[in-house]
């Protein structure tokens, strides 16, 4: 199975096992990684699963459609690098993935 | 103070169908909820989304699927109470107590909470600063347009709220819209409107442009606010206003004494019921073994939730399972006439 990993904001860092096929987001829930909320559940209506892509992850991964970017808009502190991790869909590709967690959600 | 057999926290399709479900079995109740329409998540956050996997409907929006239940439990003539959030909850003789932040006040032997994921809340500037001036000079909403009256003004945001309140307030004030990217999301008229304001100067357009910081000690000055690439500018601000939708908050729900894991209720799935006797949860915020966060779990949930109701609300009586196809007593708590 590929291998996470969530670094939190103060540079804690959480690698855990996600089955390829689940998002990002849900990797995190299984595995009760602090920092991602994702209140709305996967159905990309609360940006309240935000990370930061590091810049040698960023490029590898399917760019974001117009729809993310518009609910990334509503995110805590937003960057270039802004995801949504339920958008993020784990593949053998993705084995090694950092993913930063932000200081909060909302 | 309000009575009634049943208080339903949360007006989402949760909440509205316990409605009908208690309706139906000849229960009265009350709905509250802290926004000012019914519909929760469905009508906030995707009104315009379809949805595919309501058993029998192939394809609706949340918003069609609201108005379909608010049609379904019409017949019951239920009191909605919106606008309001439940601050606190106490039990007396067992009765439950509720207790809105507009002060109303309700008594019922039960309560339902189909609360979601809590309710909806402006989401707030990221900086510390913000929150001395909130209120004052820095707004998530606008309620009095007057007040802006020949200001300086940054808007915050690149949805329809942010581009529409641009437009409207560059009438008579100095405005600046700010937003993180480029690409604003609105309707393209509104679109075309900014762009037509900011060629004749109306409006100053900033992007891709963060807020860094608020000036000012006890009085706003303006704003500091840092470009993609690292650079500052200075804008003179007397008002923010700032619109990047909303969020879910728990809230004092966190307060009534129930056990909460994960921000989310634990129930028996006999009855729906939480730790407290008489108090039920059901939809995205109740859990249990197996739960799925689905509407059609939340309708399961609602019914199952209602008929326990019943116990407490008609302690002499026995409840009798009935089809809404055959029963005469339902079918005159519908109003339907008899054939």
């Amino acid at each position: 199975m590929p291998k996470i990993t969530y670094i939190s904001h103060n540079g804690k860092k959480n690698t855990v096992e996600v089955a390829t096929g689940l998002s990002v987001m849900e990797g995190a829930i299984q595995n009760n990684i602090e920092g991602i909320d994702a209140d709305c559940g996967g159905s990309m209506a609360c940006a309240t699963c935000h990370v930061y892509v590091p810049e040698n992850w960023f490029n590898k991964i399917e760019k974001a459609h117009e729809a993310e970017q518009d609910m990334i808009d509503m995110a805590y502190e937003p960057k270039k690098n802004s995801r949504l991790s339920c958008q993020i869909t784990v593949s053998n590709e993705l084995d090694g993935l950092e993913v930063i967690t932000p200081i909060k959600q909302t | 103070m309000i009575k009634t057999d049943a208080i339903v926290i949360g007006a989402g399709p949760t909440g509205l169908f316990a409605v009908h479900q208690l309706g139906i079995i000849g229960l009265q109740s009350e709905v509250i909820d802290n926004l000012d329409r019914a519909g929760g998540q469905c009508i906030e956050l995707y009104p315009d989304k379809p949805i595919y996997d309501i058993p029998g409907i192939p394809e609706c929006t949340g918003e069609e699927l609201t108005n379909g239940l608010l049609k379904q439990i019409k017949p019951f003539k239920t009191n909605f109470h919106l606008g309001q959030r439940v601050e606190e909850i106490k039990e007396e003789n067992k009765s439950w107590i509720v207790k809105t932040n507009t002060g109303t006040l309700f008594s019922a032997p039960n309560i339902i909470i189909a609360g979601g994921v809590g309710s909806f809340e402006p989401r707030k500037l990221s900086l510390k600063d913000s929150e001395k001036f909130e209120g004052k000079q820095i707004f998530y909403s606008v309620t009095n347009k007057n007040l802006f009256k020949n200001k300086s003004i940054s808007i915050f945001g690149g949805g329809d709220s942010a581009l529409d309140w641009a437009l409207e307030l560059s009438k008579s004030n100095k405005v600046t819209l700010i937003h993180r990217r480029n690409e604003f999301r609105g309707a393209a008229h509104t679109l075309s409107e900014i762009k037509k304001k900011e060629k004749e100067g109306k409006i100053i357009v900033k992007t891709p442009y963060n807020l860094k910081s608020i000036e000012g000690d006890k009085t706003m000055t303006g704003i500091e606010i840092e470009h993609e690439d690292g650079k500052l500018e200075k804008i003179k601000s007397d008002y923010i206003l700032s619109f990047f939708g909303l969020i879910m908050k728990l809230g004092p729900i966190a307060d009534w004494g129930l056990n909460i894991s994960n921000k989310t209720i634990p129930v028996d799935t006999k009855s729906f019921q939480t730790n407290k006797e008489g108090i039920f949860a059901t939809g995205d915020i109740c859990t249990y073994p197996g739960k799925l966060k689905l509407i059609l779990s939340g309708f399961h949930e609602a019914a199952l939730a209602a008929r326990a109701c019943f116990k407490r609300a008609r302690p002499n009586e026995t409840y009798r399972f009935e089809f809404t196809t055959a029963s005469k007593s339902i079918h005159d708590r519908l109003g339907l006439k008899s054939d």
